[in-house]
């Protein structure tokens, strides 16, 4: 199995670890991610304005390599995630958006959402399933109690990304029994931890951060785990715990012996 | 924005949301992860939007508060999408001339050695035009 992969600037850059792990598991479970050539850093944050334009171009660039590699496109970082898949929604069902976007790109065979964006996650849970995930674990992580933080971004707005049902979740708990570990289940999993204020105002992050830990905490976890760079930084540096914050292909590489 | 009308027009078309649509139950703001923070919450962008009271919503910082985490817009029982009428205001704001919340100049002192990206390209995206 091939994929076209859209890494993100982060993950070239401050979440190395989100990456490399993601591609040594993908090699070790039979699949390939095959990094755009030509990708641009999509923004971070999905532009909701209808008259947004020139913001959601780089989403659709790399929607156009992908389908004009005739392959679907994988996300591992959530914000990219969110932005590409959002955007690619615009594309299919918002005529007024397509339009303008096509005047502008001026493709050869304009673009109408026709791209599959899947996460990471989903090509675990739908393209290779967690039962083959489960035979191919070499070191099971048996005794480790783990707290799945999905945040924000993987799961809303829920009928854009339908990724997993957005109020009550399972497929990080899912992905974390596969590899022999034991879910924690938890409040705050899927409430936001604040990261896009952490900049300019650390107080209001603070506050997000530590109240999610605390959760994490007081439910038994041992480690908290994240698909989002933001998360990870947030919850690790203004969570004001000790819990270990770490992605979840680092686990995964753990189990399957790749790391 | 003079011109009142004008503003509350290009806000409805800039969002896309119907604020007739919305009951007044108040269930984006009890879930809105920023509710402490803010001036005007959800509920209260949404129905002054639909009163025309947009140069209140506006001159307060709560434009800058919301954490884009779409928890209004799944919970919200009539479709409503608070958060898109949030983001139509503030950028009804940034996108006149001097009116960036954040400058590339502002970031230096932001750093810390850890920061990912993400964090600054969404400041940027999010402050400024
Ligand atoms: S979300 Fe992030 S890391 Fe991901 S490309 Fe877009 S900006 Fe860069
Ligand atoms: S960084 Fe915090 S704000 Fe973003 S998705 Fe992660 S949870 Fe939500
Ligand atoms: S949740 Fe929806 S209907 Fe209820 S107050 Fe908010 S916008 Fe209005
Ligand atoms: S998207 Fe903004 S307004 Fe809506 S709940 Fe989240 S922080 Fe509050």
């Amino acid at each position: 199995m091939k994929f076209s992969y859209y890494p993100g600037c982060t993950l070239k850059t401050k979440g190395k670890d989100l990456d490399r792990y993601g591609r040594l598991s993908a090699e070790a479970l039979g699949f390939t991610l095959e990094e755009l050539p030509d990708w641009q850093c999509c923004g971070a944050v999905y532009p909701m304005a209808k008259d947004e334009i020139a913001t959601k171009l780089s989403a659709v660039r790399a929607l156009v390599s992908a389908r004009d590699a005739g392959e679907e496109l994988v996300t591992l970082c959530s914000a990219c995630h969110n932005v590409i898949k959002q955007t690619n929604h615009d594309m299919a069902t918002d005529a007024d958006i397509a339009l303008r976007v096509n005047n502008y790109l001026g493709l050869e065979t304009p673009y109408n959402g026709e791209t599959t964006v899947l996460h990471y996650l989903e090509v675990l849970r739908d393209r290779v399933g967690f039962d083959k995930i489960k035979a191919a674990v070499k070191n099971p992580l048996t005794g480790r109690k783990i707290a799945a933080y999905y945040g924000c971004l993987l799961l809303r707005p829920g009928k854009v990304m339908q990724f997993d049902d957005p109020e009550n979740p399972t497929i990080l708990e899912n992905f974390i029994r596969a590899i022999g570990a034991e879910p924690v289940i938890w409040g705050m999993r899927n409430e936001c931890c604040g990261g896009y204020v952490a900049a300019e105002n650390k107080a209001q992050a603070e506050k997000r951060s530590s109240i999610v830990m605390e959760d994490a905490k007081k439910n038994g976890a041992d480690t908290v785990i994240t698909a989002c760079p933001l998360c990870l930084y947030n919850l690790a540096k203004n969570g004001g715990s000790d819990l270990p914050v770490v992605y979840f292909t680092e686990l995964l590489a753990e189990a399957l012996g790749v790391k | 924005m003079s011109h009142s009308n004008n503003a509350t027009e290009q806000v409805l078309r800039s969002s896309g949301v119907d604020v007739r649509k919305c009951m007044r139950c108040g269930k984006c703001t009890a879930t809105c992860p920023a509710f402490d923070e803010m001036e005007y919450h959800p509920h209260q962008f949404v129905y002054m939007v639909e009163k025309g009271e947009i140069e209140k919503l506006a001159a307060s910082p709560s434009i800058y508060k919301c954490l884009s985490c779409f928890a209004c817009v799944d919970r919200c029982p009539r479709g409503v999408e608070p958060a898109k009428v949030v983001e139509a205001v503030r950028l009804a704001v940034i996108r006149q001339q001097g009116q960036n919340h954040m400058k590339s100049d502002d970031i230096p002192a932001l750093l810390d050695e850890d920061m990912p990206q993400q964090l600054l390209v969404s400041a940027m995206r999010k402050y400024s035009k």
